[in-house]
């Protein structure tokens, strides 16, 4: 029980990560972001060659991976998101959905479909050992990691110039730009700080599912969407509190139910949620103006 | 008298947009069938034909979603795949009681099916068109996911008794030792006889179609296109807009369905995997690079782009590459609002230049 | 009818107002009482009372901000009140959503226009028509003669109230790429063609000149008389109020500060003080 608990929340805290960017793009270009997932998994593969070819240390590798990362999110967004900021929402979905396919294909071309055994990156630190719970180092990491993460984009968003400027952005662009808040560079920052988190959670995703493969992005990516947006998609905490929700759940269901329908049921409870509350768990209600 | 001529102009100009999608479907119907008898179609070229139909009739039902209702739905392949595999259980029961002709097991099993991707649509519908925009997008994202999950684990079996369900494995049908299973859970459908043919896909577009087309002009279509463009104002025209968006959400879904039993039955194996979120991608890019709201496109982009893959197919490795590339590009270049604008002054000094050589 | 709005007589009615004495033995066809909604705590509108004769022209005037469209959403259900009752031709709206309010008799256009872009004016118009037009679906997909019928009597009837407004000859155009006060217009064929009892138009005349100022006015008079009906309107020309309202309601911060006849809301020094501050703040 307590071991599931655990799990999930390490799974959680991953989906947490992983929505932070989700959402915090989301809040600021008013875009679903389906390339976010594959930004991981080219994370992952940084890493892992940083690790495996270069032999480079585990903190090293995460550095290098996040650099790249970064660099790959403001190229994506500088080439394929920008030229579209004022179409219709299905144009950069569709557009997103390509810089996605792109992403998987390169990686197919690079690494192929082997999948490729990615060295444990959190093990620096011992496990503990608790009566009959082990608790891996891999899950203490994520777990402190997540945490840190929340806190400091906490802190970023509503104590520096740059995060106040990301929350008037996403408030209201054009208000923000006669404000002489810099837009684009606001967005590119998103952006940029939305793909190094996907780095850290292409790590961590890695180290406790170490079968790395063109596709491993997709699904966490999806399921990080879906927390976001069970938490209210915009919201910084609610991303956390969906992302640990989502993972505590998925885990549950596959110990107690079914473990071919645990995604089934990830999936109910986020349509539950929105029946029940139509902007998610923490999403502020918008109301139409007439 | 002017009046009258101006209506019936317009009653043209409307039947005559119509007019042009059948064509294209019976043009397309006449040259395969020339290629063939000439033996010029390649066998990869027509393995393709039934599921160029199928994805025809995928792309029309979501352009009616996305395009006429203009509700982003990323989980159209979930009714496919309900369509599909209702379409073949009833086949394969069929079959197993005697019933060897392909023409009615494919016609009873194109009913069931579309009457179940039609009722899940009603399921589906209920919760999902409360939200709005982003979030109706990911509910039905998540519902395309659970149908296939759900799917992952069902398995089916027939024997003289009738039908046999099971969620756990092939043991818990309690089926005779004479049975056949036809589904198989994350295996999909097995041993599924073939009945779909050509010609009933083209039969079944033609059917689409037509239904669309004469939805759309109509009070019904126009309530749609209404809640469309401005929900509020068609409130308060007296639309009931939950009503609206649901038969245009459930219609969509029934000739899903039917499209999947088409898809279905053309494969002696079926596995749920196929209906997944890249499946529902893969049609909605048909419906964008088309023209949303635009049923000529669709039908144009279903075909080039299903077709396109198997002809690049020695390009193995960089075709998704390059598929990707210009996926982007079309993107750009027709949402741009700068080449967008360039586009119009292209277009507007092409006309001009032609009104002078009229007036020389 | 007079054409004279200064002349109409009121008379007193059981409920919450007074309405011009030539409908008095009509029911009103729309009334509030104790009207009002709170936003989050904030008290919008509260108190609002009001009846309206089944011919009346009225008037709603106010400061910006003064709630006068929040009025017209609560009039429509596009707001649910908080409190209080509104009786619309004898039928209590409460429970009632937008499309059944529009369903029950009242129809409205927006401040903000709010056409459907992408269909064509006579499209426009006959999504007003929806709940009179007599074919469903099947009869529709299977083109059946009721189909044609239904649609020819639309067609017809839509040009018809296009004429209103001289409109006919644009039926063909995408609603988007009318002028602006061509949109208004249409806003206003649309919710006529819904066959109200009563009409609400928020801002009719804004963006309009003085010219189509006064065409508008005949129209609006034009319309109450062809079809019988009321008109609530909210506008801030001045001109077109006094000119066409034979009674005039006047909000400030969410209450009725004033009522009356075009003349005696000229006169009242409430309403001096509400639109000019009061003199003491100088």
């Amino acid at each position: 029980m307590l071991n599931y608990l655990i799990s999930g929340i390490s799974l959680g805290s991953v989906y947490a990560i992983i929505a932070l960017g989700y959402t915090m793009v989301y809040g600021i270009a008013k875009m679903l972001n389906f390339a976010h997932g594959d930004v991981i998994m080219v994370g992952g593969y940084a890493a892992f060659c940083a690790g495996t070819y270069f032999g480079w240390p585990a903190p090293v590798a995460v550095v290098f991976s996040m650099c790249i990362c970064t660099i790959l999110g403001i190229l994506i967004e500088k080439l394929a998101y920008k030229p579209l900021r004022n179409a219709t929402s299905l144009a950069v979905l569709i557009t997103a959905i390509g810089v996605s396919y792109f992403l998987q294909n390169m990686a197919l071309i690079i690494w192929t479909s082997n999948p490729k055994a990615f060295p444990n990156m959190a093990n620096f630190i011992p496990s503990i050992i608790v009566g009959d719970i082990t608790i891996s180092s891999t899950t203490i990491i994520t777990i402190i990691a997540s945490v840190i993460i929340m806190i400091a984009l906490t802190l970023f968003t509503s104590k520096t110039k740059m995060g106040k400027a990301m929350r008037a952005v996403s408030e209201d662009k054009g208000a923000a730009q006669l404000m002489g808040i810099n837009v684009n560079a606001t967005i590119s920052t998103t952006f940029a700080i939305g793909s190094g988190l996907a780095a850290i959670a292409g790590v961590l995703l890695c180290s406790a599912y170490p079968n790395l493969v063109p596709t491993t992005g997709s699904m966490p990516g999806i399921k990080a969407f879906t927390a976001a947006v069970l938490g209210g998609i915009g919201s910084i905490p609610g991303a956390m509190l969906g992302g640990i929700l989502l993972g505590v759940l998925e885990k549950f269901a596959q110990a107690y139910i079914s473990t071919q329908l645990s995604d089934a049921i990830v999936f109910a409870a986020l349509i539950i949620v929105l029946i029940v509350k139509p902007s998610g768990l923490l999403g502020k209600k918008i109301q139409e103006k007439v | 008298m002017g009046e009258k001529i101006r209506l019936l102009g317009k009653t043209n100009k409307h039947s005559l947009r119509g007019l042009i999608n059948y064509g294209i479907i019976v043009v397309f119907f006449a040259v395969i069938t020339l290629l063939k008898s000439a033996g010029l179609l390649t066998n990869a070229l027509e393995g393709q034909l039934i599921p160029i139909c199928a994805y025809i009739i995928m792309a029309l039902s979501l352009n009616l979603v996305v395009g006429i209702s203009g509700e982003l739905s990323l989980g159209h392949a979930g009714f496919m795949s309900v369509g599909a595999f209702s379409g073949i259980i009833v086949a394969g029961a069929m079959k197993y009681s005697g019933v060897n002709a392909n023409a009615p097991r494919l016609i009873v099993a194109v009913i069931v099916g579309a009457i179940m991707a039609g009722i899940a649509g009603i399921l589906i519908g209920i919760p999902v068109l409360r939200l709005r925009g982003d979030y109706l997008a990911i509910v039905t994202l998540a519902f395309g996911e659970i149908i296939k999950n759900i799917l992952n684990c069902l398995y089916v079996g027939v024997d003289a008794k009738g039908l046999h369900f099971s969620v756990t494995d092939e043991a818990h049908m309690d089926m005779a030792a004479n049975g056949t299973t036809l589904v198989r859970g994350p295996m999909g459908a097995v041993g599924v006889s073939k009945a779909s043919t050509f010609i009933a896909g083209i039969i079944l577009i033609i059917l689409v179609l037509f239904v669309i087309q004469n939805m759309v002009n109509s009070r019904t279509g126009r309530a749609i296109m209404a809640i469309r463009d401005n929900r509020i104002a068609a409130e308060a025209s007296g639309i009931n807009v939950t009503k609206y968006k649901m038969i245009a959400f459930v219609s969509s879904a029934v000739m899903a369905g039917a499209a999947g039993v088409l898809y279905g039955l053309n494969y002696s194996t079926v596995a749920p995997k196929k209906f997944d979120f890249n499946t529902s991608i893969l049609v909605l890019v048909f419906v964008v690079l088309g023209g949303i709201g635009n049923m000529t496109g669709s039908i144009i982009a279903a075909a080039v782009l299903t077709v396109l893959p198997e002809l690049l197919r020695q390009f193995q490795d960089y075709r998704m590459l390059v598929y990707a590339i210009v996926l982007i590009l079309v993107m750009i270049a027709t949402n741009n609002e700068k080449i967008r604008a360039l586009w119009k002054r292209v277009a507007k000094s092409f006309t001009r230049k032609k009104g002078g050589e009229v007036n020389e | 009818m007079s054409n004279n709005p200064n002349e109409t007589k009121y008379v007193e009615v059981p409920g919450p107002g007074k309405i011009p004495e030539r409908d008095k033995d009509k029911r009103p066809v729309l009334e509030a009482s104790h009207l009002g909604i709170d936003f989050g705590g904030l008290t919008a509108v509260d108190e609002f009372n009001i009846a309206i004769g089944a011919t009346e022209i009225g008037g709603l005037i106010g400061p910006n901000g003064a709630g006068k469209t929040t009025v017209f959403n609560l009039l429509t259900k596009v707001y649910q009140p908080t409190r209080g009752v509104i009786m619309l031709d004898g039928k209590d709206t409460h429970g009632m959503n937008t499309t059944q309010a529009n369903q029950a008799g009242i129809a409205r256009t927006f401040q903000n226009i709010r056409l459907f872009d992408k269909l064509t004016v006579e499209e426009n118009v006959k999504i007003g028509l929806h709940n009179s037009i007599g074919y469903h679906l099947p009869s529709a997909v299977l083109r059946l003669p009721g189909y044609w019928k239904e649609e020819k009597k639309a067609h017809d009837k839509a040009l018809e109230l296009l004429d209103i407004f001289d409109m006919a000859d644009l039926a063909d155009v995408k609603a988007s790429s009318l002028p602006y006060g061509a949109q208004r217009r249409l806003e206003i064929v649309r919710a006529l063609a819904t066959n109200p009892k009563v009409l609400l138009l928020d801002e009719p005349a804004a963006g309009m000149n003085p010219s189509e100022t006064e065409e508008l006015m005949n129209n609006i008079r034009k319309i109450r008389d062809t079809f019988n009906i009321a008109v609530l309107l909210i506008e801030h020309d001045m001109k077109l109020v006094m000119g066409i309202c034979e009674n005039i309601i006047v909000l400030n911060f969410g209450k009725i500060i004033a009522k009356g006849t075009p003349i005696e809301i000229q006169n009242n020094p409430k309403v001096i003080e509400a639109y000019l501050g009061s003199q003491g703040e100088e």
